[in-house]
């Protein structure tokens, strides 16, 4: 299904390729639709053998090494990110199932942080992270980018846990807990965390993309060396003379996309393996 | 005075108390179960059975009055867990298999692992389900469920078991199979039970006395000791004895208003 998906786009890429309009299509003097030239849509098969040749004329080694590796940089951030993030966002999630007060206090902040854009945040991380000395911690710039991946990622999860932790359980398990006098630290690990997985498992998906995509811009806006968000700002200047050359690196931050959310699909795996089958749901 | 299983004295539960919509649940319910007894709690929806079973519980607090269990505090009597509870809806959690069900109220209590998976396996035993220890709760059927349900409450051997309607949502045949097993669960373990059933030909086949209960407010009209004798089975239910209490209980139902108040009228 998924090869099949990947086909079908990179057949329409190549479709609108022959009827689009070489320079856009024009209404009012606006270009409305996508140039179909070479240099603006490469053709698929040029940006697949890209992967074969050198990042720079006399450079040794292929393209595909250097993306390779800045990939692998950027994965470990993000998933440095996609774990903070969710350690932020179930902590969160189990304070406000604990107090509603806090629930009514933070909420709404926590909504008003996800629409703070996020090249607007990210060279205040890094001021703020070179700021700060504890005892003989020093603060690397890429733990900037990391703290960024879970800035977008703790959001779905603190919302995903909280709906999980307070309306999974029924209340007659709820009631079969205080039935038993059990603590509220018992209702919790015993019932709501195991009652809550199949509202967390959606928010982790949402999070293991969201940490890539927080980490690739957080690249970009910080100017950070090493990662595919880094090498994709790079290779776009190089557009007119390499048009297929960008590509190799947008793939790459795809494809970190894929391996975070194909992580979470273990998870799922794991995690729910006692449940009914789906089949036997609703 | 602490012979009493349960002892209630002039309880009463008003919701909203002192608001505007408040609802009289129960007045004045004077009953004392003493132990070894199987009392049902019967009457048309709204009566507040369920709610007394759960002030007895100390799932709720009275208004006025109060309730003893083993001649504790009700809430002391739930913080030492001397009773367990079942309800209509099994309610076994899915991530555990049967025999971890039946452990939940072990673990909560703190005993360790080994003895926890013993006794699970002897209330397995009870229930006649040993070999369904790993199975997990969606593999079992409605009734089976029930069973883990009904091994879970008793699994701390506490002296008092408290359900609500617990087969209220079994078929006819496999409710009543179900009731001869509570009896010999019951009779074996002598646990004493305080039962909230709709069904009239339940109560008297398993209680020994039948509290008939009235709506609006809730309060009891009429306590019917049955005694069918200690070995009830398949023959009871077609005893002449048996009609007659059923017709006795009857009886003491007719004539009650039946509303439904589970979503209390609101008055002016």
């Amino acid at each position: 299904m998924f090869v099949l998906a990947l086909v079908s786009v990179a057949a329409l890429w190549e479709l609108y390729k022959l009827i689009g309009p070489q320079d856009g299509g024009k209404l009012f003097g606006l270009t409305i639709l996508p140039r179909a030239n070479d240099i603006a849509m490469p053709h698929v098969w040029e940006m697949l053998s890209r992967y074969a040749r050198p990042e720079r004329r006399g450079a040794s080694g292929s393209i595909l090494l250097v993306v390779l590796g800045g990939a692998w940089f950027s994965l470990r951030l993000a998933f440095t990110g996609f774990v903070l993030g969710t350690l932020t966002g179930i902590g969160l999630a189990v304070l406000m199932a604990r107090y509603r007060v806090v629930e009514r206090g933070l909420l709404p902040y926590l909504v008003i942080s996800q629409t703070v854009p996020l090249i607007a945040l990210a060279p205040l991380v890094v001021s703020w992270g070179g700021k700060l000395h504890i005892g003989g911690f020093e603060w690397p710039r890429w733990l900037s980018a990391a703290v960024l991946g879970a800035f977008l990622a703790f959001f779905p999860v603190a919302v995903g846990t909280l709906k999980g932790l307070t309306s999974a359980p029924g209340p007659a398990s709820l009631e079969l807990m205080d039935s038993y006098a059990a603590s509220w630290r018992h209702t919790l690990f015993k019932l709501r965390f195991p009652a809550a997985v199949p509202f967390m498992i959606p928010a982790l998906k949402l999070a293991a993309t969201a940490s890539v995509i927080g980490v690739v811009v957080a690249e970009i806006s910080t100017g950070l060396a090493g990662g595919v968000g880094r090498l994709i700002i790079e290779y776009a200047r190089e557009a007119t003379s390499d048009p297929a050359k960008v590509f190799t690196a947008v793939f790459a931050a795809a494809a970190l996309g894929l391996v975070m959310a194909g992580l979470v699909a273990l998870i799922d795996l794991a995690a729910m393996r006692n449940r009914p089958p789906r089949e036997l749901l609703g | 005075m602490s012979e009493a299983a349960v002892e209630v004295r002039g309880m009463t539960k008003t919701f909203n108390a002192g608001r505007p919509g408040s609802v009289d649940a129960l007045v004045d319910i004077d009953l004392t179960i003493r132990p070894g007894e199987f009392v049902s709690l019967i009457g048309p929806s709204g009566c507040g059975k369920s709610t007394q079973l759960r002030l007895i519980a100390n799932l709720l607090e009275p208004t006025t009055g109060e309730v003893l269990v083993n001649g504790k505090s009700a809430r002391q009597a739930r913080l030492d867990q001397d009773y367990g509870m079942a309800f209509q809806q099994a309610g076994l959690f899915e991530w555990r298999n049967v025999a971890k069900n039946v452990e939940l109220p072990l673990e909560l209590k703190g005993w360790d692992k080994q003895r926890r998976r013993r006794r699970a396996l002897e209330m397995l035993e009870l229930v006649k389900l040993p070999e369904f220890a790993d199975h997990l709760p969606w593999q079992l059927s409605g009734g089976m469920q029930q069973r883990v349900a009904i091994a879970r409450a008793l699994a701390a051997h506490p002296p008092l078991l408290l359900m609500d309607e617990p087969f209220g949502a079994l078929d006819e045949m496999t409710r009543e199979h179900m009731q001869s097993e509570l009896l010999r669960v019951c009779g074996e373990t002598e646990t004493t039970v305080v039962f909230v059933t709709h069904s009239i030909p339940e109560a008297v086949f398993l209680s020994t006395r039948v509290v008939v209960m009235s709506p609006r407010p809730g309060r009891i009209t009429t306590v019917v000791p049955v005694d069918l004798g200690a070995r009830r089975g398949v023959d009871t239910r077609e005893d002449p004895a048996f009609f007659i209490k059923v017709t006795e209980v009857r009886e003491a139902l007719r004539g009650m208003p039946v509303t439904d108040l589970d979503e209390p009228v609101r008055e002016p």
